[in-house]
């Protein structure tokens, strides 16, 4: 019925693809190519598009504009048994009435492919299950059934597998583990992966190339280190971890650097790592950049004077740091635990300091703020 | 020590009381079956081995064990026992032909108007059931709409009627147990998750495949309590023959009926109703062992 093993393989293209309910459109005008043989992710906040696309993609939902191709196939109009796509949902959806062997033996069957047996047992080997074969899914536990979702997807062999938010429903260590076997049967299967997740922590694990999506678009493409150091919109820099983002005015520059001043204060920003349309700009910095000391220490780089510190958490590995800057705005800096220096206390003033290479410029109409409201954990 | 003894006896008669709980809250109806249900079968078994008071009055009889009132009573009535089976058999195979659409098009394709077609399902039951089955008689009436198509269509002679047939009590029996078949389907189908149903389309199933090997065995437990409450009022029942049927349509209700209220022969017709609920158990019994559905439920 669908010869899933040769004619259409390749790169996926998504082109100029609009997919709207009512009046409101859920993905907005979405191109896309992904690279044959990636780990992709559409990443974004909850209704920001990601689930629909990868409907589309399946053929459970049809566009309401563009097309969808395949390599050299336009997959737009197929039904989704047509597709040479494999989908792993977010409850798994296993067929409740058949044994764990049925569930995987059942797009098999539909193919009319012969050796079911021989595929089912090395695919249930592959996720490590071959003693639950005969069981129902019911007995399962929800990382078991993961698993096996998993299995009946890529026992087919698929062009491209979809996996829906597949570790939402397990626990934190369970969802660890599973992301690096994830990652590594998708190395070891050699298909095309593609990830939808909330999970900012998820996709960088797992994904070589992350899609952020938002409201229907993607602000973003790129490697997950492309994308933290160098993201090009306050709402990718937000979401992708956190951002400590400034409000600045271009006065000058210095080399390849420009001059910004803050609030009365200047720092450097690399001209390569500017995004800014005029001379307002936002400047950002990673927290974990910042290097963070009482008042009075001498310090190089970019500097800022005037913190007081306005929180403190614990947290293991490192000390996390409010600080409340003249302007009324708190930034937000880690520091490892690493030097047997008890951590600062509520109320010390500091100085804080980094390397202007660290440092990244947004436009300034941006929201400084964009992104940063959704929880990327919950969602 | 007099105070902590109190308090303890109070503690270990809260226990009890709580321990009385389940048995209180199951008294009324446990009381209500005895009567009503355990009592009437006790006498119902003591009926169906009487016998006749020599030299007395019609319907006069004295306790006796009499067993061989049970193989008088089938022997007599094999016919209408056979056809009584048979005629449920078709009643439910055709309620389940046209209810499984009609359940599958409420609980997948209704959208708003589901809440609506459930109550439509429902809505016969406002009207009595012996007013109902009576309709049918119009309907399939000489003057009513069914002949004139069928006659006009040449599916039927001229001559040939509908009522007082066969076909009456068939088609009467399929609509009044129709809503007994629809509600356990719908409820059966609703629990679908139609994220299976996507799975399997995703799978490489077509529509009809995935209707096949998904839908059709996760709506089993619901085709099985269909047919059950179906079959089983309809192999007992006796209103529709009775309206909609002739002599040669008499199912073992009617049997039972006329034995009990016309001929006043008690100890046939406790014989009789005792076979009945007999064969039922045992039909239904393997009917459950063989759809094997104890699973999904």
């Amino acid at each position: 019925m669908v010869d899933a093993s040769s004619s259409t393989r390749g790169d996926l293209r998504i082109v100029s693809v609009t997919k709207s309910f009512g009046d409101f459109n859920a993905v907005d005008d979405l191109t896309l190519t992904i690279p044959e043989g990636s780990f992709f992710a559409l990443l974004g906040p909850s209704g920001c598009g990601k689930t629909t696309t990868l409907r589309m993609i399946a053929g459970l939902e049809e566009p309401t504009a563009g097309t969808i191709h395949l390599g050299a196939t336009d997959i737009t109009n197929k039904r989704p048994y047509q597709r040479p796509i494999n989908t792993v949902f977010q409850n798994y959806a296993l067929f409740p009435h058949l044994s764990i062997y049925e569930n995987i033996a059942f797009g098999l069957r539909r193919r009319g492919i012969k050796d079911v047996q021989e595929a089912v047992d090395k695919v249930l080997k592959l996720v490590e299950l071959p003693h639950l074969a005969q069981r129902k899914p019911a007995q399962l536990s929800g990382g078991q059934q993961q698993r096996i979702a998993l299995a009946r997807a890529i026992v087919n062999r698929p062009a491209l597998l979809l996996l829906d938010e597949p570790l939402g429903a397990l626990d934190l260590k369970l969802r660890r583990q599973m992301q690096i076997e994830l990652k590594w049967i998708q190395t070891e299967v050699g298909i095309t992966f593609v990830h939808v997740t909330h999970d900012q922590e998820e996709a960088m694990t797992m994904a070589d190339t992350i899609a952020v999506m938002n409201e229907g678009k993607v602000e973003q493409m790129g490697s997950p280190a492309d994308l933290y150091d160098d993201p090009e919109t306050a709402f990718v820099a937000n979401f992708l971890g956190q951002s400590n983002l400034i409000q600045g005015i271009i006065e000058g520059t210095d080399g390849d650097a420009l001059v910004v001043g803050v609030f009365g204060q200047k720092i450097k920003i690399m001209k390569s790592r500017s995004r800014a349309h005029d001379s307002l700009v936002l400047a950002g910095i990673r927290p974990e950049k910042i290097r963070i000391q009482k008042v009075g220490t001498q310090m190089s780089g970019n500097i800022l004077t005037g913190g007081v510190i306005a929180d403190v958490s614990y947290i293991g590995v490192s000390t996390q740091y409010q600080v409340e800057m003249p302007w009324k705005q708190e930034l937000i800096v880690f520091e490892q635990n690493d030097d047997g220096v008890p951590p600062l206390e509520k109320g010390d003033q500091v100085v804080m300091s980094w390397e202007p290479i660290f440092t990244f410029a947004l436009d300034g109409a941006e929201d400084a703020r964009a992104g940063s409201e959704v929880n990327p954990v919950e969602a | 020590m007099a105070f902590l003894h109190a308090s303890a006896s109070k503690v270990t008669s809260l226990k009890e009381k709580k321990s009385l709980l389940p048995y209180l809250l199951l008294a009324p109806g446990m009381i209500w079956l005895f009567t009503f249900f355990i009592l009437p079968i006790v006498n119902l078994a003591q009926t169906s081995t009487q016998t006749p008071v020599k030299g007395g009055d019609t319907g006069q009889y004295e306790q006796t064990l009499r067993f061989s009132n049970y193989v008088d009573a089938f022997i007599n009535n094999k016919e209408q026992f056979t056809r009584s089976f048979f005629y449920a058999f078709l009643a439910t195979v055709l309620a389940l032909a046209i209810a499984y659409p009609l359940a599958y098009g409420i609980a997948f394709k209704s959208g708003r108007w589901k809440n609506i077609l459930l109550v439509l399902v429902i809505a016969p039951f406002f009207t009595s059931f012996l007013l109902r089955t009576i309709a049918w008689k119009q309907i399939l009436g000489e003057e009513g709409p069914v002949i004139a198509a069928l006659r006009g269509l040449n599916i039927i002679s001229q001559q040939t009627t509908l009522t007082a047939s066969a076909f009456a009590v068939v088609t009467g029996m399929t609509y009044n147990f129709l809503p007994f078949m629809t509600l356990p389907l719908y409820a059966s189908l609703e629990r679908i998750d139609p994220r299976t149903l996507e799975a399997a389309g995703d799978l490489y199933a077509n529509a009809f495949t995935t209707f096949r090997k998904v839908t059709v065995p996760l709506s089993m437990p619901g085709v099985v309590a269909g047919t059950l409450l179906t079959f089983i009022p309809a192999a007992g029942d006796y209103i529709n023959a009775a309206i909609l049927g002739n002599p040669n349509t008499k199912m073992i209700g009617n049997v039972i009926e006329s034995r009990f209220f016309k001929i006043v022969d008690y100890p046939t017709a406790a014989a009789l109703s005792f076979t009945l609920m007999a064969a039922i158990l045992i039909l239904v019994t393997i009917y459950i062992r063989k759809a094997g559905t104890e699973e999904l439920v």
